[in-house]
């Protein structure tokens, strides 16, 4: 167990690379969620506007 | 041709012609692109005279001294073509080793010595773990696992008689 | 017969339709491979003989670095086919890849860096590869600042494409830099014509952290691809029911 925390000794190196990667890992997930939503409300406001809305 | 067929021969050619244009590019700049000379562009004048520069190549087996009472450390640097003597002061990196791949940065001192200011360690792209590299190494007798294949490109190899190339 | 299906691939609502069927397909099996690879990589696996522990950063540094590539190589072929055949979906598709490419440059270049200064001796130096890479993350800005700076979208999607195009010479000189140039980075451990340098018990978790990864950025490009999709349609009545639903 405390092997596995300290990496053998390389661990202010391998925790913060993974740390990294996952951050980016889990950035493009929100974003992307995020970007379709944005998109899927534009087009339900432009449909709105030309009065073809629900 | 249809429109179609001339802006396929268009994409075709822009990325013909970057290619060609980056080719050409770093040829010419290939002086200024270099990385680091190995011991035989060093010792046949291909670096430019009184300039930094960096080093590369392996670590001579046997090589590795340190001035008694200093922080000084003498090694040699070879391409199994040509040597090159090194000077350094300073803390070596963990993965310094013997038999090992080499990068200094400094500049030659008209003794022929290398005085260098900073030295990295670079290393082989084979992994294994600690049981396999014992295990080759009593098959082979060798202090580095992978010393007896053959190196690889990139690193500093066997020279053929010298070419205009750069590796 | 392949024709078809190539025109269907250039119908906006045919095209948002199937990346929404086919996205649980590319994430969940992402997810799978990539927990496995972690476990494998972390837990299983071997220290190495030289670098100790430290060599696990190669399970998020190698896969991050082929994502860089891997996606502008899409981004590249992409916007060609876009630029050639003028099917918008296309450009959809490149416009969707650059920020899913360029994240992952940045983590195969930070951890590049934390991978360096212990094994090398330097979080940094100009060696042919770390600057082809760090070329490879300006051409990704520079497409996105493409797309955003020019409110056509028929000029950004062609502006941006010339740029991702001209930017694909990259990839090859980033691959094969350690093999033409004395640099400070290695040759290549996986892809090569050769055998792996690797030791099984290695490659297997950095295996499927590799192809984990490429099924994860199948995931979020249908994801983004929607969204682009939808982004670019005025009219339709197709968009009414999608926003109904």
């Amino acid at each position: 167990m405390k092997q596995f925390f300290e990496m053998g000794g390389y661990a202010a190196f391998v925790w913060p690379a993974y740390a990294v990667t996952l951050a980016a890992i889990v950035l493009n997930i929100v974003w992307a969620r995020r970007a379709l939503a944005r998109s899927r409300e534009e087009a339900r406001r432009r449909l709105a506007m030309r009065g073809e809305g629900p | 041709m249809t429109p179609r067929r001339r802006r396929m021969a268009l994409v075709l050619g822009i990325v013909g012609g970057v290619s060609i244009a980056g080719a050409l590019a770093l040829s010419a700049f290939r002086q200024n692109v270099t990385f680091f000379f190995d011991p035989t562009q060093v010792v046949t004048g291909e670096v430019p005279a009184g300039e930094r520069f960096r080093l590369g190549g392996m670590v001579t087996q046997g090589s590795l001294h340190r001035a008694p009472g200093s922080l000084e450390v003498r090694f040699v640097v070879t391409d199994f073509s040509h040597d090159v003597p090194v000077s350094y002061t300073g803390v070596l990196p963990d993965l310094f080793r013997e038999g090992a791949g080499v990068v200094a940065h400094g500049h030659m001192r008209p003794d022929g010595t290398f005085v260098a200011d900073e030295v990295l360690a670079k290393h082989d792209e084979k992994y294994m773990p600690p049981a396999v590299a014992r295990s080759l190494k009593r098959r082979h007798g060798q202090s580095r696992a992978d010393a007896t294949a053959a190196p690889t490109p990139g690193a500093p190899a066997p020279r053929a008689p010298p070419s205009s190339a750069g590796t | 017969m392949t024709w078809t299906w190539f025109h269907r691939l250039g119908s906006p609502p045919y095209v948002y339709a199937l990346a929404a069927r086919l996205t649980p397909w590319f994430a969940w099996p992402a997810a799978l491979l990539i927990v496995g690879g972690l476990w494998g990589g972390l837990v299983l696996a071997p220290p190495d003989y030289q670098q100790g522990d430290g060599f696990r950063i190669i399970y998020v540094h190698a896969p991050s670095a082929w994502m860089s590539l891997m996606v502008y190589t899409t981004m590249a072929v992409a916007a060609a086919v876009g630029l050639i055949w003028r099917i918008k979906v296309a450009h959809a598709v490149a416009a969707s890849c650059a920020p899913i490419g360029a994240s992952f440059t940045f983590a195969a270049l930070v951890t590049g860096a934390l991978w360096g200064e212990p094994m090398w001796g330097t979080y940094w130096e100009w060696d042919p590869r770390l600057t082809s890479e760090l070329i490879l993350l300006f051409l990704y800005l520079g497409y996105m600042g493409l797309r955003a700076g020019l409110e056509d979208t028929q000029r950004s999607d062609r502006a941006s494409a010339v740029l991702a195009v001209v930017g694909v010479v990259n990839v090859p000189i980033i691959h094969y830099s350690v093999t033409w140039w004395n640099s400070l980075h290695q040759a290549p451990s996986v892809m090569r014509l050769a055998k792996p340098t690797m030791a099984a018990s290695m490659l297997v978790p950095l295996l499927m952290m590799l192809l984990g990864f490429t099924l994860f950025f199948g995931a979020v490009l249908l994801v983004r691809l929607r969204g682009e999709v939808l982004s670019r349609e005025r009219s339709a009545s197709w968009i009414r029911e999608i926003v109904n639903a």
